[in-house]
């Protein structure tokens, strides 16, 4: 078991190795490919009402020229112990661990996605914990009344919600909830600490419950086919024939056996979710990593495009890093093997 | 015990179709962060038999003896980790892929599943004249008669050719694996438990179209089965493996009447019989506990742990395969039913 | 319907014996589907006491394992239309609330299942499943149970029982998985076991031990076993009465000496024929029969038998028109089969005896 975790973890470092390398490869490479010399990319950090000689000069200073895999074993350093970026003026110091800096807002980028991440990690958490509880209720109750009335009306429930884009559901939400009633604030957040986690909890409830009723819409299709899967399997005839009530059955026997893969998909799903959720964040002006991106993206300010895609990565990695330790956990056929 | 029937003809013609030796296969287990090489599942573990032309080898043992694994290794669709096996005078024990594609025209293989063999979306006459497609070969009116020629020969309805597995019965979906099978008029055929997953009425339909095919076409059979029943009425020689080695190699009459080896007395003892008369008497052998790990076979004679005749050097010696009667090969130290003289050669060979 | 007249007038001799600890009256099982509705079990009459071995033989389809899920009451609500009485000690399961069964199963009724491995759950401890078997019914705490559950590892040879108690099933061999099913299904001591091809997935030798357990504890239980199997082996060395049954109905019932003795039903016979015997001399050819089993949608009128029957001809007719149904033809072998008693005598003599 010991010897699965270090693989496993020596696995995802590797893996995240990799990412990074091919990320900033795209990154850095798009640009050239598209005709762009090092000092198109140095004359947008100083602006084009300089000389062409003094772009030139920043371009060299901040490494623009030299090869791509310099470039890329100066970004790993500054990730690891930080690094200076001296581009004309003054030298910036940016601290480890450093995810590049931004010239156009004159920003590290690792600050900004530090106060990013708890908008995000709010949003995503409340909505998993709404959407795991609803969505696998959902397909229980659908499973074991399979075929009726009830079964069909909550999976065509189920169907728009996994058919209806975040931004249709949002907005309608919004316009209904926020423009019309006036209950909830129109976007935006507070930061959640001990004085107000009512305040934090009530205005991301908009938010929550329609990412969550997409996610809801697919746990509860895959927990149906899950339970009528476990549901005719052997040992939970076993558990009727020692005269179990029917609740310990589906719920010990069943859903025991059919949560295992659902457990899989949450933990990938949270992962992605926690490097930005950024339908959800542009619709509703939340402040977190996938409005970030969004914004970045639309500056085409790449250090922070980089450093958004590198901490959703490490997200996922780390997700699914979980997902098969949990696996471990959860089935005991794999922690023994 | 005495013979009543006459000894089986294995040597209609002694022509050797196959012929193994020193077949090995084991299964490297890996762990720990490298993945290094810890140990091995030693499925198979040395076997050494011939096949003659005409005849049929049946290889009986309980589960982990490595029989699935032998019909595998034999027809190539593994590769042997040691040992050769010659097949009409061929090495064909490391054949690539591409090498071996002749000869899978004369080495077929029927499998125990009829669900799980047939490709549920592809239709009768599709699934039996694969064979055709596959190796290029011509037929003289066409594949689809060629396919409709085969369907009859196996009792099915030539109408049957449009139709898909799924229509069909379990007996009958065996029929359709063995059609294919005999497509290209295979010298050989691998059956591994060919009868197993049928109902008995059906059973004895397949086994004797399995005989009635023998005799048509020459056919030699290595079936691989556990029933001792279906094997005794099917086979000319059987094999009794046991964690990957033969323990006991003889005519089927030698066999099941004079048994040496005490797991096939054993074997023999257990198997549950048709007969009110029998119930409950006590004069059976009752084998205590499992078959052992393959993973971890006890050292020198695998059966000791299991064994009631055992002694010590069961425990440090491996007994040889050796012949004690003509055309009775035995591993044991202290065969059953064996005469003084046999118990001596036996003795004999452990020391050599 | 002229068949639902004659299977309504109960067998006499059947309320002559009284009710049994076991007695089931006139089964029938269907299943509607899309493509008609399946009469897996059509009227089927069976007693069983306490202390005694019946034997269920058919093959797949035959409704074997349909008429043991339908004693158990383990056919999903809604799914299975069960008509007909089943008596345990008295009291009519079928009809029974759900509840009232849930409470007997387990407890006065148990089964054991054809692949232990699939049959316990992956995910729990074989001494967990039966720690929850024991305390279902038992009002008692964890680690009583679990002392209970130790000893009934041991009661089937289970060695070392109190380490055993915490593996999990994948890690037990197959036959021992098929030995704590049984101290799973025991361990409540029911009064009637349901073993539904017990030893199918076994190794011959390990099937000799499993049923050598089921015999010993059936000594010491005193309850009543009903097993069902393809193989006749198998009854052979269990079974006290044997029931043979045909495209769910019961085509022959009687003592097992006189089944493997003394068949009178064309399809025993057939069953006889078509498996090869070790205990025998070797026969050229096995005798199969023609045919495949009828699809229970569309059974074929008259006697279900007939389309594969030898004998069929020589009944004038009535194989293809009228069902025959379970006479007793003397000490209670009972059997149902249009021939006349001269020409069932001849044929087995004649034609099946020697064969065997």
């Amino acid at each position: 078991m010991l010897a699965y975790l270090v693989r496993r973890v020596i696995g995802a470092v590797i893996l995240l190795f990799i990412v990074t390398a091919v990320t900033f490869s795209i990154f850095f490479l798009v640009p050239k490919l598209g005709g762009a010399t090092a000092d198109d990319l140095a004359s947008r950090y100083v602006g084009k009402s300089v000389g062409k000689e003094q772009i030139h000069q920043t371009a060299e200073r901040l490494g623009f020229t030299d090869p791509l895999y310099v470039q890329y074993g100066r970004f790993v350093k500054g990730l690891v112990v930080g690094s200076d970026y001296n581009y004309g003026p003054t030298t910036e110091h940016c601290p480890a661990p450093c995810f590049g800096y931004s010239f156009l807002t004159q920003t590290p980028v690792w600050p900004d996605l530090v106060a990013r991440i708890p908008v995000t990690a709010s949003l995503a958490g409340g909505a998993a914990f709404i959407w795991l509880i609803t969505g696998v209720g959902t397909g229980i109750v659908s499973a074991l009344k399979r075929g009726s009335v009830l079964d069909r009306s909550l999976m065509s429930v189920a169907l728009a919600g996994v058919s209806l884009p975040i931004f249709f559901t949002g907005l309608l939400s919004l316009s209904i909830f926020s423009y019309g009633l006036g209950w909830t604030q129109q976007g935006g957040t507070n930061p959640l600490d001990e004085t107000n986690p009512i305040w934090w909890a009530y205005d991301l409830i908009l938010p929550w419950v329609t990412l969550a009723f997409l996610y809801a819409a697919a746990y509860a299709r895959l927990t149906r086919a899950g339970m009528l899967e476990t549901m005719n399997e052997d040992f939970v005839r076993t558990a009727r024939a020692k005269g179990l009530t029917e609740r310990d059955v589906v719920l010990r026997h069943g859903l025991r056996a059919a949560l295992t893969p659902i457990l899989t998909i949450f933990g990938l799903d949270l992962g992605l979710l926690l490097g930005g959720a950024i339908l959800t964040e542009t619709t509703f002006s939340l402040p977190g990593l996938g409005q970030y991106a969004v914004i970045a993206l639309q500056a085409n300010d790449l250090p922070k495009v980089l450093g958004v895609t590198l901490i959703a990565a490490f997200f996922i990695v780390v997700a699914n890093l979980v997902v098969d330790l949990l696996y471990a956990v959860v089935d005991p056929r794999v922690r023994i093997s | 015990m005495t013979t009543t029937e006459p000894t089986p003809a294995v040597q209609k013609s002694s022509e050797v179709l196959l012929s193994v030796d020193g077949l090995v296969k084991h299964f490297p287990i890996r762990k720990g962060v490298l993945q290094r090489q810890v140990g091995a599942v030693q499925a198979v573990d040395g076997l050494t038999f011939d096949v003659t032309q005409g005849e049929t080898l049946s290889l009986v043992g309980e589960s982990g003896c490595g029989k699935t694994t032998t019909g595998r290794l034999l027809t190539r669709l593994l590769e042997p980790t040691a040992g050769t096996i010659v097949f009409e005078g061929r090495d064909i024990s490391h054949l690539r892929e591409g090498q071996m594609r002749p000869l899978r025209r004369d080495v077929q293989m029927i499998f125990q599943d009829p669900y799980g063999s047939l490709n549920p979306r592809h239709t009768v006459g599709k699934i039996v004249g694969a064979p055709f497609r596959l190796q290029n070969v011509k037929t003289e009116h066409g594949v689809k008669r060629a396919v409709q020629e085969l369907l009859e020969l196996v009792g099915l309805s030539p109408e049957h050719y449009n139709r898909y597995p799924h229509e069909f019965s379990g007996g009958q979906r065996q029929r359709i694996g063995i059609a294919r099978t005999l497509a290209l008029r295979p010298k050989l055929i691998v059956a591994d438990e060919p009868v197993s997953a049928l109902d008995v009425s059906i059973q004895a339909q397949v086994v004797n179209l399995l005989e009635d095919l023998q005799e048509e076409f020459d056919l030699t059979y290595v079936m691989i089965a556990h029933d001792l029943s279906v094997v005794r009425h099917v086979s000319d020689r059987v094999a009794v493996m046991y964690l990957g080695k033969i323990v006991e190699l003889a005519d089927r009459v030698d066999l099941y009447e004079n048994p040496m080896h005490p797991y096939t007395t054993a074997l023999l003892s257990a198997v549950p019989v048709p007969d009110t008369k029998r119930k409950g008497k006590q004069e059976r052998i009752r084998l205590q506990g499992d078959v052992p790990s393959p993973i971890n076979p006890p050292p020198a004679c695998r059966f000791h742990t299991r064994c009631w005749k055992a002694q010590d050097i069961c425990k440090t010696v491996e007994p040889p395969l050796i012949q004690l009667a003509p055309g009775h090969q035995t591993a044991c130290h202290f065969p059953e039913n064996a005469t003084p003289e046999q118990e001596a050669t036996a003795t004999a060979a452990a020391k050599a | 319907m002229t068949e639902e007249t004659q299977d309504s007038v109960p067998e006499p001799q059947r309320i002559e014996r009284g009710e049994a600890f076991l007695d089931v009256r006139d089964l029938k099982v269907a299943f509607p589907t899309d493509d008609g509705v399946v009469k897996s079990v059509d009227g089927i009459s069976f007693q069983l006491e306490r202390g005694k071995t019946l034997g269920i033989v058919g093959e797949s389809g035959s409704g074997k394992s349909v008429t043991s899920l339908s004693i158990m009451g383990l056919h999903p609500p809604g799914v299975a239309q069960i008509s007909g009485q089943i008596f345990l000690d008295g009291q009519d399961l079928v009809a029974s609330t759900r509840e009232e069964v849930r409470l007997l199963r387990g407890k006065r009724m148990a089964m054991i299942f054809q692949d232990p491995l699939s049959a316990m759950h992956p995910y729990y401890t074989v001494g967990a499943q039966i720690i929850e078997a024991y305390r279902v019914h038992n009002q008692v705490s964890k680690q009583v149970a679990r002392k209970h559950a130790i000893e009934m590892l041991d009661r089937v040879g289970i060695p070392q029982p109190d380490r055993r108690v915490d593996a999990y099933p994948h890690q037990f061999s197959g036959g021992m998985r098929q030995r704590a099913m049984i101290a799973m299904a025991l361990s409540c001591d029911p009064d009637l076991l349901i073993a539904d091809e017990p030893t199918t997935a076994l190794d011959v030798t390990v099937q000799a031990q499993i049923l050598d357990l089921i015999r010993d504890l059936q000594r010491e239980f005193n309850s009543a076993v009903i097993i069902i199997t393809h193989d006749l082996g198998v009854v052979a060395e269990l079974a006290d009465d044997i029931q043979v049954m045909y495209a769910g109905r019961a085509v022959e019932y009687s003592t097992a000496e006189d089944i493997f003795d003394r068949p009178q039903h064309p399809y025993t016979w057939g069953l006889l024929g078509s498996m090869p015997r070790i205990d025998r001399e070797r026969t050229e050819r096995l005798i199969p029969i023609k045919g495949t089993p009828p699809s229970l949608i569309n059974v074929p009128k008259g006697c279900a038998f007939n389309p594969r029957c030898n004998y069929a001809h020589l009944n004038g007719g009535a194989s293809e028109t009228d069902r025959p149904e379970l006479l007793d033809t003397g000490n209670g072998h009972m059997v149902a089969c249009h021939l006349s008693p001269q020409n069932r005598r001849q044929a087995w003599e004649n034609d099946i005896k020697p064969k065997l």
